[in-house]
């Protein structure tokens, strides 16, 4: 503020001020939007309660903790219809962030993919890419997952759990892909730590490889001790717990198939449509960003003497990626936000249970709330986790 | 997604509606000086609320809109039907946005209570079904342990669903829909083993929307009640009053024999003194509830009686008559006399 030179200039004025300065503008001006932005809100909260209480409709949050009374098809958490609300919307909850996580990973893959492709030299690859770009984000994602949902649902294209023939233990059927499952047992939990613990080891071992070789030029085999570690080290858990080989085999069990994995097309039909939805634009996003990168270096790692997989890998996608990560953080969120078409074909997200949840508590203002504040966290998070990323990843002048 | 932000954005109108308590008649004088009821029904449930080929609502669900803007405005066609799905129906209510709701709609305790509902009358007792492919040779609702359900989400339906696998202690597998189109094709398509509703909406969905309706069958079970009857918001008596009064003079008429046809005949010759009240020839009735002495005339020259929309509605979807007939005919239908 321009406080201090102001009071200097004129002493006077620490006495008596008028209207017309600044400071007292200022202030002046603060108070009135401060207030506005209370008033409204005031007016809005309490015009809504009165309403609520004149037409007779019960408020509040209560109702979390009563028992839903409705099933929901997929849940990552147990859950029942004897559950509460409050279970049910985790439930839901936890359905969009499956969807949402998986499809940001598969787009973002896909996306690159294609990115690149459309700056292929190959022709005909660059062609399609292009192609796949254009068509695919000028369809409404609505219409994708319909597609999809009506494709994988349809018993001309896939067959009926009764009908169906399994390939190795697996089935795919109108209803979804069941697949064999090895049996709960203490050895597959222990297998599955030690391949987290696995790919920790790969990354600080990564990290060492090339300090080292920055200090003394050589580099170890790095891959390949990589991959060694990864495979054996859970392997060694399972085998010392005892090398349990138990499945379980999904098998026709009256209508269904039972036992085993199962990934139902509700579910499939929404990853698919989200993530070719987006793919298509984070690919434009990765060739604008790999375009932005000054032909001069390409051209000087040339010189180098580096492998064109090496340029792609060191020097384009490194500087691409401070152009490519913010709007891609943009192509997240949308992601995650339009997980909630899920709700067309029948997909168990937060949105499709709030709504339930809202029908049969005629709770609206307390579900809407619910989904908003839901959706900002998530939208938040991302947003930070991506800014954070990019904060990383950008140039430190020198 | 239309429909989640339509909700989104009746959810915000109850949050801006200004009027600060709801005075006796105060939604009958502003139907009145709109000069128009809007009737929130079903998006098309053929038999209850479809458009028909021409854009022209019909079914018994849309009649008995018609019926009381007839005794209110004096013409069945000053309606304005706003098609709602399960979940936008309540909270259209609550905010105002529709005069009545005439869809399809359970009357339960909480929704009478909670919800700031006045349930007026039922208009069809109904009762939840199941509707298999006939080819799985399923006989009774209590084999379908494991089974595929599909169902439309926020409805009493799919809460019955929950407590008759419970009860029974069955498994099964719901597959929630929200739309009634797409929750349709995804059970002819095979998705699902069974399709549950109400019975009636069963044989509605067998008879419009599959080109093979022998394929199907409506298992025997009836697991649930299901009064379905136009509900109001709470605080306006006087509304709540003419929509009551209205279906319980549609049944009367049936009752008395006063048809589409003869009612105005009727209104002039008849010596019954119960037709004579009811009709408006012995005034009083029409004072009573702030309606024109010929209220009853008008709704019943505008639909016909409850008998005559039910032939022309629900007959055809092949549903008999059963327990929605008149009480001396052996049904439920009963209305509190008009006197």
């Amino acid at each position: 503020m321009a406080m201090p030179q102001r009071t200097t200039l004129s002493p006077t004025r620490t006495t008596r001020r008028t209207f017309y300065d600044r400071d007292v503008q200022a202030v002046f001006w603060q108070v009135v939007v401060v207030g506005l932005v209370v008033g409204v809100g005031w007016f809005l909260v309490h015009n809504t309660l009165v309403n609520l209480e004149s037409r007779n409709i019960q408020t509040g949050y209560h109702f979390l903790w009563r028992e839903s009374g409705f099933d929901i098809s997929e849940f990552m958490i147990p859950y029942s219809a004897a559950s509460t609300y409050a279970r049910a919307l985790v439930v839901g909850l936890l359905n969009t962030l499956r969807v949402a996580i998986i499809g940001v990973a598969l787009a973002t893959v896909l996306g690159i993919f294609v990115g690149i492709g459309t700056l292929s030299q190959n022709w005909l690859l660059a062609r399609i890419t292009m192609g796949y770009i254009h068509l695919l984000r000028n369809i409404p994602v609505l219409l994708q997952i319909i597609l999809w949902y009506t494709i994988l649902i349809n018993d001309r294209f896939l067959p009926n759990p009764r009908q169906a023939e399994p390939l190795l233990g697996t089935y795919l059927t109108q209803r979804g892909l069941y697949f064999p499952l090895p049996e709960g047992h203490v050895a597959w939990l222990a297998a599955a730590g030690a391949f987290v613990a696995a790919l920790v080891l790969a990354w600080l071992l990564d990290r060492w490889t090339t300090a080292r070789q920055l200090r003394t030029g050589r580099r170890l085999p790095v891959f390949w001790l990589n991959l060694i570690l990864i495979i054996a080290l859970p392997g060694l858990a399972w085998f010392l717990l005892g090398a349990p080989t138990e499945m379980s085999m999904p098998e026709l069990r009256g209508f269904n198939l039972a036992g085993g994995g199962h990934v139902s097309p509700e579910f499939v039909a929404v990853l698919f449509g989200l993530t070719i939805y987006t793919s298509a634009f984070i690919g434009e996003i990765v060739r604008s960003g790999i375009l932005s990168v000054s032909k001069g270096q390409v051209e000087a790692a040339r010189a180098l003497g580096l492998k064109e997989g090496m340029i792609l890998r060191n020097v384009t996608l490194p500087q691409a990626l401070r152009v490519i990560i913010p709007p891609l953080t943009s192509q997240y969120l949308n992601l995650t936000k339009n997980s909630s078409l899920s709700v067309a074909v029948g997909y168990p997200d937060l949105v499709s249970v709030a709504g339930t949840a809202m029908n049969q508590t005629g709770q609206a203002i307390e579900g809407v709330s619910i989904i908003m504040i839901v959706y900002l966290t998530l939208s938040l998070s991302t947003a930070a986790l991506m800014n954070w990323y990019n904060k990383r990843r950008q140039l430190v002048e020198r | 997604m239309t429909s989640k932000l339509k909700l989104a954005f009746l959810a915000g109108a109850l949050c801006a509606a200004t009027s600060t308590a709801a005075l006796a008649g105060a939604r009958v004088d502003a139907i009145k000086a709109r000069g128009e009821l809007i009737c929130g029904v079903n998006t098309g449930l053929g038999g209850f609320s479809i458009a028909d080929s021409t854009g022209k609502w019909v079914g018994l669900d849309v009649d008995v809109c018609r019926a009381i803007a007839a005794s209110l405005l004096g013409d069945g066609n000053k309606v304005k039907f706003v098609p709602l799905t399960a979940q936008q129906r309540f909270t259209a209510v609550q905010s105002g946005e529709v005069d009545m709701l005439s869809r399809n709609t359970t009357w339960t305790l909480t929704r009478d209570t909670q919800l700031g509902l006045n349930f007026a009358a039922t208009t069809y007792y109904d009762g939840q079904g199941f509707m298999v492919a006939k080819k799985l040779n399923v006989k009774s609702a209590k084999e379908l342990a494991g089974a595929s359900v599909c169902v439309q989400p926020g409805t009493t339906t799919e809460l019955n669903l929950a407590d008759f696998f419970r009860a029974n202690n069955m498994q099964y597998k719901p597959v929630v829909i929200e739309n009634l189109a797409e929750v349709n094709a995804a059970f002819f398509a095979g998705r699902c083993d069974a399709l549950t509703t109400d019975a009636s909406g069963l044989a509605s969905v067998r008879k419009n929307d599959t080109k093979t309706p022998d394929d199907y069958v409506i298992l025997p079970e009836i697991i649930s009640k299901e009064p379905l009857g136009p509900a109001v918001a709470q605080g306006d008596e006087q509304w709540t009053d003419i929509v009551k009064w209205t279906v319980f003079a549609l049944l009367e008429a049936e009752e008395y024999g006063i048809t589409q046809a003869n009612v105005e005949e009727m209104a002039k010759t008849s010596t019954n003194p119960n037709i004579k009240r009811v009709l408006g020839a012995t005034p009083g009735m029409g004072k009573a509830i702030g309606l024109d002495e010929d209220w009853v005339v008008k709704a019943v020259k505008a639909v016909g009686n409850y008998g005559e929309i039910w032939t022309r509605n629900i007959e055809p979807l092949g549903l008999p008559r059963g327990v929605n007939n008149l009480w001396n005919k052996g049904g439920l239908m009963y209305a509190p006399p008009i006197r």
